[in-house]
């Protein structure tokens, strides 16, 4: 209950009918003081467009570029993202919280 | 997601019907119960669960890792009643994030100055009522202390099934509210289900404090498993 996410879920249905590849990423995992909880998600279309959040903008980038290689192989992945990497330039959540990602293929 | 899966999800959605999602996250496979299969479901207890928490979260099946995604509907509150306990428990309750609507055919309490920012219904309950979609993910108040308002409102919200119905009154007041009722056609289990006095006794004094206990109450409707709200009731 109390779930005030946009209604992306229908926008991913109507993606799909309009002839697009979706993918649908969702946050399954999250552990410290992660900004989305598990259940939050995002959909992509094979433009590049998306909609909803799984970190606040964090690592939305990472998580969209993986989608439209799930979306091109069919296959689910799972991402995980921690605290960012200075040294390496990894994307991270600047809030120190770590999350799981499941991105699966819509269809 | 198979797009039958996505459909059949956002029809629920769309009826404010809680569906839960069970993917593996090893391969991806999935599948969406409905509430109303719930208590046949072999996930029954976890799923029940995570429901009621309205949380999704992962469990560990038989050496399988599945994600439960719970989607329920926002909660609504309807409050009959734009009075002074009102004018604190709206904002109160929308920063819980339940949907308010207050409800009140006279229109000198129900003005948009006293209530700044809250959808406002300055009609009779008959009238109001029906558009407003009552329905079990709705707590439904009754505040005005009059019986040609609040009394027709309850009748309402015993229809609809609210979660939970809670009504302003001493014991005494209540008493000859259930007679009022029982004399409209309400049945005794509906009666029963009244929180009333309104609100978890905290010695509630102010408006705002009121306000807390109301939906403290409502809060342990929502969530505490069943035999538990037994207890604190």
């Amino acid at each position: 209950m109390l779930n005030r996410d946009e209604d992306i879920l229908q926008a991913a249905e109507t993606w799909q009918k309009q002839g697009h590849g979706v993918a649908l990423a969702t946050v399954v995992e999250t552990w410290g003081s992660a900004p989305r909880p598990a259940g939050s998600s995002l959909v992509i279309n094979d433009d590049g467009t998306f909609l909803g959040s799984v970190s606040g903008g964090c690592v939305e980038g990472a998580v969209v570029t993986e989608a439209l290689d799930v979306i091109a192989s069919g296959q689910p992945k799972m991402l995980e993202f921690g605290v960012a990497d200075e040294t390496a330039w990894n994307v991270g959540l600047s809030c120190g919280g770590t999350i799981r990602v499941f991105v699966e293929k819509v269809g | 997601m198979k797009l039958e899966i996505l459909k059949e999800l956002n029809a629920e959605r769309a009826a404010r019907r809680p569906v839960i999602i069970v993917t593996d996250t090893a391969n991806g496979d999935q599948r969406l119960v409905k509430a109303a299969d719930i208590a046949t479901d072999p996930l029954r207890a976890e799923l029940s669960k995570q429901l009621r928490m309205g949380k999704s979260g992962n469990v560990e099946v038989a050496g399988k890792k599945l994600f439960l995604n719970v989607y329920a509907p926002t909660a609504k509150l309807v409050i009959i009643g734009a009075v002074h306990i009102s004018q604190a428990l709206a904002p109160l309750a929308r920063s819980l994030d339940y949907d308010v609507t207050v409800v009140d055919p006279r229109t000198a309490f129900a003005s948009p100055e006293r209530f700044p920012d809250v959808p406002l219904v300055a009609e009779w309950p008959d009238v109001a009522l029906p558009p407003l979609n009552v329905d079990h993910y709705t707590a439904f108040v009754a505040v005005t202390h009059d019986p040609k308002i609040d009394d027709p409102a309850l009748l309402h919200a015993f229809d609809r099934d609210c979660f939970y119905i809670g009504a302003l009154g001493s014991r005494k007041t209540h008493a000859k509210r259930a007679e009022r009722l029982r004399a409209q056609g309400a049945k005794d289990s509906d009666i029963a289900r009244i929180h009333a006095p309104i609100g978890l006794d905290i010695g509630a004094v102010s408006p705002s404090e009121i306000a807390v206990a109301i939906m403290a109450e409502i809060t342990a409707q929502l969530r505490l498993p069943p035999k538990e709200k037994e207890e604190a009731a």
